[in-house]
């Protein structure tokens, strides 16, 4: 078995500029999405992934063309998210070039639209976001539900569950982050992150929390993670992608070097 | 120099066209094009393909696009990419669809019973990411491509081939064709125009090939 575990630095963007947030609050501001995009593939990203958190629906389509500006010069995958509501939504993106199209709350408020845009477009292009929260109570069984919005709204949606109905509804890969953990730096919400690799048979990317690059290890090996996510550690230049391979690779885990 | 990317309405072929155009510089033009003549003029035709092979092999025949792509992968450089290269082959076990038959063999789903790796640990479907290609069969197509290089796949069907036409295999985890080829024609399950600059070689060599092999 030779298929190596995929390093995916995350751009979160609005307005055409790339911002990170600490617990969703707070922009910073990052850089050029197009040269972001690139520096990350020279450094051997296997994926990128684009999160547009633009809040006003007449700045949307400017995700299109920083798509479309990174497409033609980046030749790695590219995920695109945020703000997907129709299917026509996720034809609009592919057209400008994604590979995938991430989608979040319209899969907890329309799922239909999964199933048709898988349908459609295929599974392999159809990628589940869950934003998840741990419910239970210290001594409880562990419990995680989906949350909407940005972390928002509560759905009492089980994540386990969630996982396992958006598989059946064709998503081609499921996209896992643990609110708790987002912008902590504090490591991925393993017991969450292998509760729901374990139940799907779709590939999971592990986010959320990632502040080092033990962190990445520890999802793949502890959390059965398919893939890691971060944003931060490589934006701010603490780590590159090279350096989180080499950690990875020197722990045992497959990657492309 | 034509060189037409098959449109079938079939999946996000911006791609393809794209890292095509990024290769061939001035050498080739690069049509997108879902027009029989345009196919049936080019001098080389890629045929991609995403999606479920019997929504494909239903868009190829109401298109009027079928015979043209027959034709193209008797008679000139042909690269035929992820669905568009199971449906080469003569039968497919999603929704038991008949391909187009060019190759012997058939497109089979991984077996669930098959799918962990030497741990016991699970492995997905479907197979995605960069996995190892080894050379089987040297050809053209794969020169300045070493040994064990990764490449970009995302699919949870195979090509199982009938005839000794495997020049590229990986393994998931089990060892199945990655890339067959025979003549004029060469067709891969990943995606080069996805995998960084060992794809783009692939896409180079395929604009420069004289379709000998």
């Amino acid at each position: 078995m030779s298929l190596a575990k995929r390093i995916i630095p995350c751009l979160d963007v609005t307005a055409g500029r790339v911002v990170k947030g600490v617990n969703f609050l707070e922009l910073r501001d990052a850089g050029d999405p197009v040269e972001i995009a690139k520096r990350y593939d020279d450094q051997g990203a296997d994926e990128v992934t684009f999160l547009d958190i633009t809040a006003s629906s007449d700045d949307r389509d400017v995700i299109l063309h920083v798509i479309e500006a990174v497409a033609s010069q980046v030749f790695i995958p590219l995920t695109v998210g945020g703000g997907v509501r129709k299917v026509d939504d996720v034809r609009r993106l592919l057209n400008a070039g994604a590979d995938k199209v991430s989608i979040n709350t319209t899969a907890v408020t329309n799922p239909e639209v999964v199933r048709d845009a898988a349908a459609r477009f295929g599974s392999q292009a159809i990628v589940v976001a869950i934003d998840a929260k741990q419910v239970s109570l210290p001594g409880e069984p562990l419990r995680w539900e989906v949350f909407t919005h940005g972390g928002r709204k509560h759905t009492g949606l089980d994540a386990v569950e969630w996982a396992r109905k958006m598989q059946a509804y064709g998503a081609g890969e499921i996209l896992l982050t643990s609110m708790d953990r987002d912008g902590t730096k504090i490591g991925f919400n393993l017991p969450l992150t292998r509760a729901v690799s374990d139940a799907v048979d779709i590939p999971v990317i592990a986010s959320g929390g990632v502040g080092n690059l033990q962190h990445l290890v520890d999802g793949v090996i502890e959390g059965h993670a398919d893939a890691v996510l971060a944003a931060s550690i490589f934006h701010f230049g603490e780590y590159t992608v090279r350096q989180a391979k080499e950690a990875m690779r020197a722990a045992g885990i497959e990657v492309r070097l | 120099m034509k060189i037409a990317v098959v449109d079938y309405g079939m999946g996000n072929l911006r791609s393809v066209t794209k890292a095509l155009e990024h290769v061939a510089g001035n050498d080739a033009q690069i049509i997108l094009t879902d027009d029989p003549a345009v196919v049936a003029s080019a001098d080389k035709v890629v045929f991609p393909g995403q999606g479920a092979m019997p929504d494909c092999m239903r868009e190829l025949e109401q298109r009027g696009l079928k015979q043209v792509v027959l034709d193209a992968a008797r008679s000139k450089p042909f690269l035929g990419i992820c669905v568009g290269a199971q449906l080469l082959f003569e039968f497919s076990e999603e929704g038991n669809t008949p391909g187009l038959g060019v190759f012997k063999g058939k497109v089979v789903r991984f077996p669930a019973d098959k799918m962990h790796d030497e741990h016991g640990q699970k492995l997905k479907v479907p197979h995605m990411g960069w996995n190892e290609m080894f050379i089987v069969h040297e050809h053209p197509l794969w020169a300045g491509i070493p040994e064990g290089e990764r490449f970009y796949f995302v699919h949870s069907y195979h090509f199982v081939p009938a005839e000794d036409i495997a020049v590229i295999e990986s393994a998931y985890p089990y060892r199945f064709a990655a890339a067959v080829a025979r003549a004029n024609i060469f067709a891969i399950q990943c995606h080069p125009e996805k995998s960084h600059h060992a794809g783009l070689k692939l896409l180079e060599n395929f604009v420069h090939w004289n379709g000998c092999y």
